[in-house]
């Protein structure tokens, strides 16, 4: 066993040159998600992080095939279980061909999942229906053994099926709704906002259980998207920090917490409000201006009009990535100073 | 946007507290009996003193928030503003006390008609409050307390605008009937981590400028402690602890005040034993 550790992990998932865009009249274009690629090596969680509408939700979205109009993707390519799926192509009528590998090959757990469960109908009803769209040779007690032994290996209680949603917590609707999304063994698992309605504790009994479930193989590998860092800082291996489409930095969640090499992953880390002594005394500003109107983006790196770093050849060419192994960050400033962290106090002036 | 330091709490007033709620509760009916979601709760309101109520989802802080509101009859107990009980008035007095005490909720993509635009709603807002003051001049100052134009905000419809700035423009509209007490029920819980410090720095300020009290409702522990004086901890209706911010948060008494500090994600923790 020690000698394989030192071999890099089997990859899971490889998302190359992801371009997406929503039609606004017909003829104009807005890009939300600007030439990103992705990787997620097999058992492991990556965070995917950045404000509200910088296209993380819609980067879930293009990955786990299920872009409607008025999205739609340009450009991309998704290699996961042995195939190679085009996404542009995927509502040109190939449509047919690839709706068993939503669920079971990539499941996406939308934002606001838990308030999706029927009100008039068992949580028992929904697993049927999940289980019985993929595979109708299954009967209705199959899949239901099915979710009784999944609940049983992570230690919920079997009762909760009998129930309707509005008997369960927002925790429990949240965790059912989970626990469904993974009753046929997904490859890889996008949960967008899991966490974002509940209070802290039903978000640790969350994330626990997501760590459990990635342990126990019931998936191989999972996206979480939050805009909340100590969360994904708790539950992911590595995380990807967005801003206006594009991936800004890249790498290993604890070292990218600890050195930021982008001002914007270091703004964001600066906004973070723990229940420290330090915050009882701390004046914290938010990142100054507002995220960029995607139908005309800034030219050069995105950031640069908030970046209290920027510099003259931010705002006239694309920043380069800098970085070594798979901590990167594109960034003119990463790249004049090599190895160097951004201070947090530069940029929470 | 300027904001300063947090000053050191001056201890407990002997004065009159602005609003408070004595002996409290709350039942609603459910199958088979009674449901109490705010059981016996006492608490007080001080001028210019911002009071955080955290707990988890149930535990009764957006019932005790609409009883404060008159949203939400009580079933027993008293609600005292400026040392009148305002349990039971109604009509004219009702709508006086709210102006005086308003609100701003969770969610910034629920409180707007969606056909409406800022400027507007603003009208009918102040149309409703039966002002007779300047309008315009009175739009604007409320708006600059948020850090918002008014010739950028006013035209817009919400859907031109971020969750930020929504809710920005919601204390703005809050703080247009001059109110002596704000309620904010989870209303930066939507908001991301950037857009959230700026909301909170606008109370901050406003508590300083204006001796703004605000009732601050929340389940994120770290948001109460950089923006409150005294925190109130709640479990299934009770209050089970009390007392000022460093008090409570640092050196917790109550078994459950612990384990929510215990349960907030920390940055530099990780719940990952695997490498």
């Amino acid at each position: 066993m020690t000698a394989l550790t030192a071999a890099p992990p089997e990859l899971l998932m490889r998302a190359t040159n992801l371009n997406a865009a929503y039609s606004a009249d017909g003829t104009r274009d807005v890009p939300a998600v600007d030439a990103v690629s992705l990787e997620v090596p097999r058992g492991q969680i990556l965070g995917l992080a950045g404000e509200s509408g910088c296209g993380k939700s819609t980067l879930g979205n293009t990955l786990a095939m299920i872009a409607n109009p008025p999205l739609y993707v340009l450009s991309g390519t998704l290699e996961i279980a042995g195939l190679t799926i085009d996404l542009s192509t995927l509502d040109k009528g190939a449509d047919a061909r690839h709706r068993p590998h939503r669920g079971q090959i990539v499941s996406m757990l939308p934002q606001g999942a838990m308030n999706s469960i029927s009100p008039t109908l068992r949580i028992r009803d929904l697993v049927c229906d999940v289980v019985r769209a993929h595979d109708r040779s299954k009967s209705r007690s199959d899949a239901l053994d099915l979710a009784r032994d999944r609940l049983t290996m992570l230690g919920m209680p079997v009762r909760v099926l009998d129930q309707y949603a509005h008997q369960l917590s927002g925790g429990m609707r949240q965790r059912m709704v989970t626990v469904i999304s993974t009753l046929l063994n997904p490859q890889l698992l996008i949960a967008d906002e899991p966490t974002s309605a509940l209070d802290v504790s039903s978000q640790k009994a969350l994330i626990e259980m997501l760590i459990h479930m990635v342990d126990e193989k019931i998936m191989g590998g999972a996206i979480f998207i939050t805009h909340d860092l100590p969360v994904l800082s708790m539950v992911t291996d590595q995380l990807a920090i967005m801003y206006a489409g594009r991936i800004v930095e890249t790498g290993p969640t604890a070292e990218l917490v600890h050195s930021a090499r982008h001002p914007y992953t270091s703004a964001l880390l600066a906004a973070v409000l723990d229940p420290t002594r330090e915050t009882r005394t701390k004046t914290v500003e938010g990142i100054p201006g507002s995220p960029p109107n995607l139908a005309n983006p800034p030219t050069g790196c995105r950031f640069h009009p908030r970046c209290p770093f920027a510099m003259e050849v931010c705002a006239r060419q694309d920043p380069p990535l800098v970085g070594e192994g798979i901590h990167s960050a594109s960034c003119w400033w990463a790249k004049d100073h090599p190895h160097e962290t951004v201070p947090l106090q530069g940029v929470s002036l | 946007m300027t904001s300063t330091a947090h000053q050191p709490w001056a201890g407990a007033t002997t004065v009159q507290p602005v609003l408070s709620a004595k002996g409290v509760t709350k039942q609603f009916s459910v199958a088979g009996g009674h449901f109490t979601a705010v059981d016996d709760v006492t608490v007080d309101f001080h001028q210019g003193k911002v009071l955080a109520v955290v707990g988890e989802s149930g535990s009764g802080k957006s019932t005790l928030a609409r009883m404060l509101l008159r949203l939400l009859p009580v079933t027993s107990g008293q609600i005292i503003y400026e040392g009148r009980d305002v349990t039971h008035i109604r009509g004219t007095e009702l709508r006086k006390y709210w102006q005086d005490v308003q609100a701003v909720f969770q969610d910034p993509f629920a409180s707007f008609n969606q056909f409406f635009t800022v400027g507007h709603m603003f009208k009918r807002s102040l149309r409703l409050a039966g002002q007779g003051v300047d309008t315009d001049e009175l739009i604007a100052r409320c708006l600059g307390y948020v850090g918002l134009k008014p010739d950028e905000a006013l035209p817009k419809y919400p859907h031109q605008m971020s969750g930020g700035q929504r809710q920005r423009v919601m204390v703005a509209r809050a703080l247009m009937m001059n109110p002596k007490v704000l309620l904010a029920d989870e209303a930066t819980s939507m908001l991301d981590a950037s857009l959230r410090v700026s909301v909170l720095n606008v109370l901050q300020d406003l508590r300083r400028d204006l001796g703004l009290t605000v009732l601050f409702i929340t389940h994120d522990i770290g948001q109460a402690c950089y923006l409150a004086d005294e925190v109130i901890v709640m479990e299934h209706g009770l209050v089970v602890e009390r007392g000022e911010t460093d008090k409570v948060i640092f050196e917790p008494q109550h078994e459950y005040t612990k384990r929510l500090l215990s349960d907030v994600p920390d940055l530099k923790g990780s719940l990952k034993h695997r490498v």
